[in-house]
């Protein structure tokens, strides 16, 4: 049960994007067409899956037994970075044809704020391992859904007549304040 | 100085050229936090753009990026390790956001885009001007946030411990529409965000217009 509403929340209420600000960049940059959020998602995805686990486990086994955590954050960055390395050529060499359309979004990863944020909090909440597990896939998924329902919206929004200086991210972000409190249940019932 | 002002107004990274958006948004619910986060991506982005201003003939093409993180990387961590032994409230406030300046896009873009370019003393005047403005305005969105959500002002309170000064004001008495609290929401702060980057490329468009005719 506990593990349930941890996978909610994480996705929904207290989504990466709308409530933690995690991944703007991506969110706001290239989220202008569905096919495009989706495999931006399902890389993001991967990667943050991945690399939780092999931070966690690095954190918990080699970094809190030799008391150096304080190398933490340049640690994360380096696991990231390597993961989306192997994760580029293991793509290239079995599924290239995945790899050709995930191609541009996977070597920017690793400067998305997204997964060493996320790997950073499953630390900082002192999760177990299950609860690591079932948090970051869950707001990897809330961070798919969001990039995908917005890129979705941005089409539209594209088509609309819109004040000069409201036009592209302005209007965007003021469409990311309703997504927001809605995801984050700020409307009284 | 040219170059400073160019990096406040002209390329302000938060309003004119949206970079690294996430801290503008997290920790600017209380002005105090605001311009702490300015400060440390300031130091960071100074001392990074002079390592790598120095050293850039050194870095081989192909390993640039990484080596890049890596300085970035270092001089966060000595800077999370000083603030945790010395302000351990303003640590557990900024909480990951503090460590997120490594992959923070404004440090990254400016070091690729003009330290490993240019020569050290336009890099470190650029480097400055583009913290302050992120400083700056960083510290307005606060400034909204926390006035119009709370009524309050808290230009003073982590640091306290520090400085002997706790300085939080009221400012605007609550009445039937005062707090919006919904500014000090997350929801807030891309309201806010959506609603100044316009308000400032407006002024700035004018006054712009008014100078080129003067």
């Amino acid at each position: 049960m506990n593990l349930i509403s941890l996978f909610i929340t994480g996705m929904l209420t207290e989504n990466v994007i709308l409530s933690k600000f995690l991944g703007l960049c991506p969110f706001l940059g290239s989220s202008n067409k569905e096919k495009t959020a989706l495999y931006m998602g399902s890389s993001v995805t991967i990667v943050v899956t991945l690399s939780s686990i092999l931070t966690y486990l690095i954190y918990h086994y080699i970094l809190v037994p030799t008391n150096t955590t304080y190398l933490r954050t340049l640690m994360f960055i380096l696991i990231i970075a390597f993961l989306v390395q192997l994760v580029e050529l293991i793509l290239k060499r079995f599924l290239p044809n995945i790899h050709k359309s995930l191609g541009i979004y996977l070597p920017l990863i690793t400067t998305n704020c997204a997964v060493l944020g996320i790997t950073l909090l499953n630390i900082n909440n002192s999760f177990t391992f299950c609860e690591m597990l079932v948090y970051s896939i869950a707001s990897s998924l809330g961070f798919t859904l969001v990039i995908y329902i917005f890129a979705t919206i941005r089409e539209r929004l594209e088509k609309c007549k819109v004040p000069k200086y409201f036009k592209g991210i302005p209007i965007a972000l003021i469409t990311a304040f309703i997504m927001s409190l809605l995801f984050g249940r700020y409307i009284p019932s | 100085m040219k170059t400073i002002v160019n990096g406040i107004i002209k390329e302000n990274p938060t309003f004119v050229l949206l970079l690294g958006l996430c801290p503008a948004l997290a920790v600017t619910t209380k002005v105090e936090n605001a311009y702490l986060m300015g400060l440390c991506v300031l130091i960071v982005l100074l001392i990074s753009s002079l390592i790598v201003s120095i050293i850039k003939k050194l870095i081989p093409e192909s390993v640039k990026l990484p080596v890049y993180i890596l300085i970035i990387g270092t001089i966060v961590t000595v800077l999370e390790i000083i603030l945790k032994n010395y302000i351990p409230v303003l640590h557990q406030i900024l909480g990951i956001y503090l460590p997120l300046i490594v992959v923070n896009c404004i440090v990254l873009g400016r070091i690729i885009s003009v330290s490993s370019k240019e020569k050290i003393g336009y890099s470190l005047k650029d480097a400055l001007g583009i913290g302050l403005g992120f400083t700056l305005a960083i510290t307005v969105i606060a400034l909204f946030r926390e006035v119009l959500g709370t009524g309050l002002i808290t230009l003073m309170d982590a640091t306290s411990s520090i400085t002997g000064y706790r300085a939080i004001y009221q400012i605007i008495p609550s009445n039937n529409l005062l707090p919006i609290s919904i500014l000090t929401t997350p929801a807030g702060a891309f309201l806010i965000l959506g609603l100044l980057i316009p308000l400032f490329n407006y002024i700035k468009d004018k006054g712009g217009k008014k100078s080129e005719l003067n």
